[in-house]
């Protein structure tokens, strides 16, 4: 059997109708509305429940009082890509989850709607509400061009220090520009809000600039007076099978990077029949994606149940409606082969144990497949990066941070999905690189 | 099933809501329309002497909105009818052949000066009107001009004009009292003085919306300049029911029916009218925001109220709260409550404890065993109501009397006997 793998399965205008705006931004009128909903609690269970601390009955207050520019300062003084984050935060696990209106009704205020409407004007004019603190002399080294190092970057500008970010990719972003499903970042968004955060001046980047390749941690800390390390998970788990890099089986991420950044998505490669192996959002994305892209069937094969899948409710609930159909419980266990090609996989039937413990209960099946995605976690990549792994401390394959995001090295710190006990989401890369600014400004100015 | 049918100095409405006098009865189309959908009666917009005045082409009105652009308040600089006395009158006489069961009142704004009352009072009289009403509340236009409420502000004033009518008229003749005073009583009490038949109230409240954020004029304005208006709607409400209550509370003006005005939206706005003595209601602000539909709630509402109440007509509800109204010095000072909070209700927004914490007592709690948990601590309530007023969901915060025992705030016995400010001994003034 041919495997059916081709470009233009839908219509120019089928694509752009499948990838336009996931949640449509609320219209002024809606906005109002919404805001007023907002109880404008004491010691709000939704910004406890951010991890980017934002205050959000107090931008939602700044709303209903048409104070829109205020209302941006107060979360993205917080959190500078809080346009980013009220597209692709999971709210519904997060401050909407806690929402006393979800108490009272079951219907959270859709803070993060609110959030993208008090943002969203602001970016786009390009009204800059942040600038360069007095400059201390001081020079930051950041390795990284995602959420964690943008949010360091900029936090350092406005602490008044000069910072050097050294990117290996081509554009800076990092997943929230290659790895973020289309549909929720429309209209180049990633690099409006990029663009936003360099204009407070004082950030000079250089793309293309892999660690262990162009430069070493040594080299930075000679150079610098300070470095952040931010450069995220650059491998794929594999699948650990036999013939697992045979041609069919694609790395999930690579294949969203590319959606991404194509020009045209009707010219992207489409299965016909698409299985994803993994449990997390990058499987729902590739999986919805390949759906909207025209593929006939879309199954996400995961080998635990629903409650331990990375992905929330929320997000495998779009997959269904959007055609994507989820089997748990189910652990590939062998690739069926047409030839060099994967031509499907086969599935042993898994159940925890009395201890909890993932069994396969010795039945299985199979499924055919054009294209095997798989999605199964990510890892650093030590071996890339020169002596880095060597000269800190590494737990379980990711750094070992404090709480101030400080490494074992005494002029090294380090956020986002790199370290151990990164989450994951580009809200909490956010994050560690505000708290790790503030915890090398501090060193900086110690040292003066 | 209660019985809405509703008599006001013997003028007889299948209901008590008539339309007060403003731009929905200024003319025949509309009153039809309204009696169409129900309404019990009309009172006309303010008819004047020819020739008639003329509003401005700017806005009229303004609006003070929720942020859901839902009606606040209502402000307006619109003036009397400003079309001819004759084709008023001509229309009136239709509308009162038309709809003979319907209550049609001529309100009317004349000069200070008999002879044109002893000219006009008849003539609109003739009509068939069912009363008169005395317009001396308009705040702004007429005012300006000696008429409205610069009558109204005036007790010898409002006896004089009333006086005029009365003399000229064989018909009711209401007298519409302004807000814009210091005490209702005075004017109340001329009006009594005329022997007029019952007043009105209230006419609206003068106001200025807000100014216009991008001009920084005020905002409405007419080729950049405005002028105070009438404000009325449902943020004028306690404004008119302090105003009858203390009518329909005072012994020597407690005998004048009134016909109560001011911010009724639906039937429970008007059960606030008619238990504080108000004997039926003219409504209008809400009508200019929803049109005469509203009726249906007004009247099913009501009815439906009585019923409950085991009340078979609207008089049984007329005045029956006015007793429970006095002054701050009667409140029983041994009366003691304490707020309680329902913790199968509470969402746990923390906003009683906020309040209480930043402007009252600091007597509710935000954390009990480590637990984010708001409990009234009743060591520090002193029962101000202010948690119960501003919380978010309905019936969570409650007031309780404390009957036995000792209030645990002032370790003093709760005792059954009343003792108010007259008898305090913090009280210099205090009866010996």
């Amino acid at each position: 059997m041919q495997a059916d793998i081709r470009t233009g399965r839908l219509s120019a205008a089928e694509i752009e109708a499948n990838f336009s705006d996931m949640h449509a931004p609320l219209k002024r009128a809606e906005a109002l509305v919404e805001a007023d909903r907002c109880y404008f609690c004491f010691d709000a269970p939704c910004t406890t429940a951010c991890p980017t601390d934002i205050n959000i009955p107090g931008f939602i207050q700044k709303i209903r009082s048409n104070n829109i520019k205020g209302s941006a300062y107060t979360i993205l003084s917080e959190n500078i890509m809080g346009g980013m984050c009220s597209r692709v935060c999971p709210t519904e696990v997060l401050c909407e989850e806690v929402c006393v209106r979800t108490t009272l009704e079951g219907q959270p205020v859709r803070i993060g709607l609110l959030q993208r409407y008090a943002t969203d004007s602001i970016i786009a004019d390009k009204l800059q509400l942040f600038e360069r603190g007095l400059a201390s002399g001081k020079r930051v080294a950041v390795v990284g061009g995602g959420p964690a190092s943008l949010s360091c970057a900029h936090r350092l500008a406005t602490l008044g220090h000069q910072v050097t970010v050294l990117n290996s990719a081509g554009k800076l972003g990092g997943l929230n520009e290659y790895g973020i499903a289309a549909y929720k970042t429309v209209n180049n968004f990633a690099q409006s809000e990029v663009d936003y955060i360099l204009d407070i001046g004082g950030i000079d980047v250089r793309n293309g600039q892999s660690l262990g390749t162009d430069f070493s941690l040594a080299d930075l800390r000679e150079e610098y007076d300070a470095v952040f390390l931010g450069f995220g998970l650059g491998g794929v788990n594999e699948l650990r099978l036999e013939n697992d890099r045979a041609e069919g089986i694609v790395d999930a991420v690579e294949y969203i990077a590319s959606l991404r950044q194509a020009d045209s998505k009707i010219e992207l490669p489409v299965g016909r029949h698409v299985l994803v192996i993994g449990g997390g959002m990058t499987a729902i994305d590739v999986a919805v994606q390949s759906k909207q892209l025209g593929a006939e069937d879309v199954t996400i094969v995961y080998r635990r149940g629903p409650d331990q899948m990375g992905a929330s409710e929320f997000e495998q609930n779009f997959a269904q409606t959007s055609g994507v159909r989820i089997r748990h419980w189910l652990a590939p266990a062998s690739l069926k082969m047409d030839g060099e090609r994967v031509s499907g996989v086969r599935f042993d039937y898994t159940r925890l144990d009395e201890s909890g413990k993932l069994q396969t209960t010795g039945d299985s099946c199979e499924m055919d497949a054009d294209i095997v995605f798989k999605a199964i976690g990510q890892q650093v990549l030590w071996d890339s990066l020169g002596d880095t792994g060597e000269s800190l401390k590494v737990i379980h394959g990711r750094i070992s941070a404090n709480d101030d995001r400080k490494t074992s090295l005494s002029d090294v710190w380090a956020g986002g999905d790199c370290i151990l006990g990164g989450e994951d989401l580009t809200v909490a890369a956010v994050q560690d690189g505000k708290v790790a600014a503030m915890g090398i400004d501090r060193f900086l100015r110690a040292t003066e | 099933m209660a019985d809405l049918s509703s008599e006001f100095l013997g003028i007889k409405s299948p209901n008590p809501f008539w339309l007060a006098s403003a731009p929905p009865t200024d003319k025949a189309y509309n009153v039809n329309r309204a009696f169409e959908a129900g309404w019990g009666g009309a009172v006309w917009k303010t008819l004047g002497e020819d020739p008639p005045v003329v509003n401005v082409n700017g806005p009229r009105y303004a609006t003070n909105f929720g942020n859901d652009r839902r009606v606040i308040g209502f402000n307006n600089i619109e003036l009397i009818t400003d079309r001819p006395l004759s084709v008023n009158l001509e229309e009136m006489r239709q509308i009162k052949r038309d709809w003979p069961d319907r209550a049609l009142v001529a309100s009317v704004m004349l000069p200070m000066e008999e002879d044109v009352w002893a000219r006009l009072v008849p003539m609109i009289e003739d009509t068939g009107a069912d009363a008169f009403e005395l317009n001396f509340g308009c705040p702004h236009g007429m005012s300006e001009r000696g008429m409205g409420a610069a009558v109204g502000q005036v007790p010898e004033y409002i006896q004089m004009a009333a006086e005029w009518c009365k003399k000229y008229a064989s018909i009711p003749v209401i007298v519409k009292l302004t807000p814009n005073v210091t005490s209702i009583l005075p004017p109340a009490r001329a009006a009594k003085a005329a022997g007029a038949d019952g007043v009105s109230l209230i006419n609206t409240i003068n106001s200025i919306m807000r100014v216009d954020y991008d001009s920084l004029t005020m905002y409405p304005s007419t080729d950049g300049m405005g002028s105070h208006g009438g404000y009325c709607g449902p943020g004028a409400k306690p404004i008119a029911l302090h105003m009858i209550a203390e009518i329909a509370r005072t012994v020597d003006t407690a005998d004048i029916p009134i016909s109560g005005i001011g911010g009724i939206t639906d039937w429970r706005d008007a059960v606030d009218h008619l238990a504080l003595g108000a004997q039926n209601v003219q409504i209008c602000t809400a009508v200019m925001v929803y049109g005469f539909k509203i009726i249906d709630d007004l009247t099913d509402g009501l009815s439906n109220f009585l019923d409950e109440k085991g009340m078979t007509r609207v008089s049984d509800l007329v005045g029956v709260a006015v007793p429970s109204v006095t002054d701050w010095q009667y409140l029983n000072l041994n009366h003691i409550e304490k707020a309680s909070i329902d913790q199968n209700l509470c969402i746990a927004c923390g906003r009683c404890h906020v309040v209480c914490e930043d402007v009252s007592h600091q007597a509710i709690t935000h954390t009990i065993d480590g637990e984010r948990k708001f409990e009234v601590i009743d060591e520090e309530c002193v029962g101000c109501n202010l948690c119960a007023s501003i919380c978010p969901v309905d019936g969570c915060i409650t007031m309780q009397a404390m009957t036995s025992g000792t209030d645990p705030r002032t370790g003093k016995a709760i005792v059954s006997e009343k003792a108010d400010w007259t008898t305090h001994p913090n009280n210099p003034m205090r009866v010996k």
